[in-house]
């Protein structure tokens, strides 16, 4: 095994499922079990199970938290009432992101938890510390305590209440969450990363070991990284690393909706101002192309007499759609909708256009 | 534990090849089949296409990754295996006995530096 890798605390369990492993964000994960189709076709017409254990939990709280979070997140938190929870990104003064992450709103009187990407917890922790001078908060990086299980598909809903025992899961809403009391703190959040109607459960390793073999006898399939990738990707979701990074601002992602220009001040406010006002050089864009062939991440993007205009970020031949599809940043002339484009995949170059990036039409709760 | 054919030569890039003449029919191995997963498309080369012995005449691709093509031989295409254009999953469900390209070799005295099925073995696993 490769040095310095972790383990997540369900380990064990896809090693005995024979799942094929590799090194993810610097931690040994699972790529698939029975294999990235059948997992993926799972999750979009019955349910699935991902751990994501990995990822991080980092809690804020003390009197100055709201304003804190304020300062570093695009998204709004002022008024988010307790039991709430919001997508947003952190940015760097030149509006590249930090990173991406849900911020969820404590039941406490002023604590925030924030889901940060595997990949980026000691990064974001340590620019959380960086960026708290003149803010009373205490931010502790609580990564390591937390197991944490994505339950994903159409029958998410009934398997949670049943394996909880709890029927007040069906009530939670699209990005809440509540506190389930279990002998320990258990969190239930009405979220995820698949386009399906689905929960995330965080709770301590040796629970989060009891729910997965709950969920296991329950009939939930068991999917890896693989399939988690090209749900995402299908509902239009955007992977940090691929389509966010410290060289592309959220307005170049087309993720200006959760940035909030209203707000008094945040880190990078000013560089996406700008960008609203006077546009971007590039733009995230979906493509289509009419063939088999697949668009992998890093292949050209060209105009039909072979300019390069840009980049894929990531690209599939979709599964739910079957279609060969991707995303790619592209200059921001080439972006309006059905703009001819072409990709360059090994030797040959196929003809494709620019289509709207949620290709995947998303069954969330109401 | 993946199958090896007797009788073929492979390539350290786990393509196989049977010897017809001048004529090099040329897939891939069970092995590689398995460590790709399922197929979702094959990219091959047009007939008439020259090939060189070691660069790539075309792709195996899976949901997740694309895997190059390597031509064990040199020559020219005499011709490709269209039922793979609209039925990748062959090469999944039989890896020896679904050809990719079939190649008119220039210099058959390549073929000494392929190996045997028992040679393959070792580096198949």
């Amino acid at each position: 095994m490769e040095d310095n890798l972790k383990l997540t605390c369900l380990y064990d369990k896809h090693v005995g499922l024979e799942a094929k492993m590799s090194p993810f964000a610097g931690f040994m994960m699972p790529i698939q079990y029975s294999g990235i189709t059948d997992e993926h076709v799972a999750v979009r017409t019955r349910v699935g199970m991902f751990d994501v254990s990995h990822m991080g939990e980092i809690f804020i709280s003390g009197p100055d938290a709201a304003r804190y979070v304020n300062h570093i997140f695009t998204n709004d938190v002022r008024g988010l009432a307790p039991g709430k929870i919001l997508y947003g990104m952190m940015l760097y003064p030149t509006g590249g992101v930090v990173d991406d992450l849900l911020v969820y709103k404590e039941f406490t009187a002023d604590g925030f938890l924030l889901v940060v990407n595997a990949s980026n917890i000691d990064k974001d922790y340590f620019w959380m510390l960086d960026n708290a001078a003149g803010f009373d908060v205490r931010i502790e990086n609580r990564s390591e305590e937390w197991g944490q299980i994505a339950v994903q598909g159409p029958d998410a809903e009934k398997v949670v209440v049943d394996v909880l025992g709890w029927s007040g899961a069906a009530s939670l809403g699209f990005y809440t969450f509540a506190d389930f009391n279990c002998g320990e703190r258990m969190i239930i959040s009405r979220t995820g990363y698949t386009g399906e109607d689905g929960f995330e459960i965080y709770a301590s390793p040796e629970m989060i070991n009891r729910l997965w073999d709950d969920f296991l006898k329950a009939g939930v399939t068991p999917c890896g990284l693989g399939c988690r990738d090209t749900l995402r990707f299908e509902a239009g979701l955007p992977l940090y690393g691929d389509e966010l990074s410290a060289d592309i601002t959220p307005v170049e992602a087309g993720l200006s909706m959760f940035c909030k220009l209203d707000k008094e001040e945040f880190i990078g406010k000013d560089v996406l101002v700008r960008q609203k006002a006077e546009g971007t050089e590039k733009k995230l864009v979906g493509i289509e192309i009419h063939d088999k062939a697949i668009p992998r991440a890093g292949y050209p993007v060209e105009l039909e007499d072979g300019t390069a205009v840009g980049v894929v970020t990531t690209g599939y031949h979709s599964i739910s759609l079957d279609r060969s599809i991707c995303f790619a940043l592209v200059d921001s002339a080439y972006s309006k909708l059905g703009t001819p484009l072409w990709i360059r995949i090994r030797k040959k170059v196929f003809p494709g256009e620019v289509v709207k990036k949620r290709f995947y039409q998303t069954n969330y709760k109401k | 534990m993946s199958k090896i054919i007797e009788g073929l030569l492979y390539s350290d890039s786990h393509e196989w090849v049977k010897v017809d003449g001048d004529i090099a029919v040329i897939g891939v191995s069970d092995f590689a089949q398995e460590e790709m997963g399922d197929i979702t498309y094959v990219d091959m080369p047009e007939v008439d296409d020259e090939v060189s012995k070691g660069d790539d005449f075309g792709a195996l691709e899976s949901v997740k990754a694309s895997s190059e093509l390597y031509s064990p031989v040199s020559g020219v295409v005499v011709e490709v295996n269209e039922a793979l254009e609209d039925a990748p999953e062959l090469v999944n469900e039989d890896a020896f006995g679904n050809w990719i390209i079939k190649v008119r070799m220039s210099d058959p005295s390549e073929l000494d530096s392929l190996m045997d099925a028992a040679a393959y073995a070792e580096i198949a696993k």
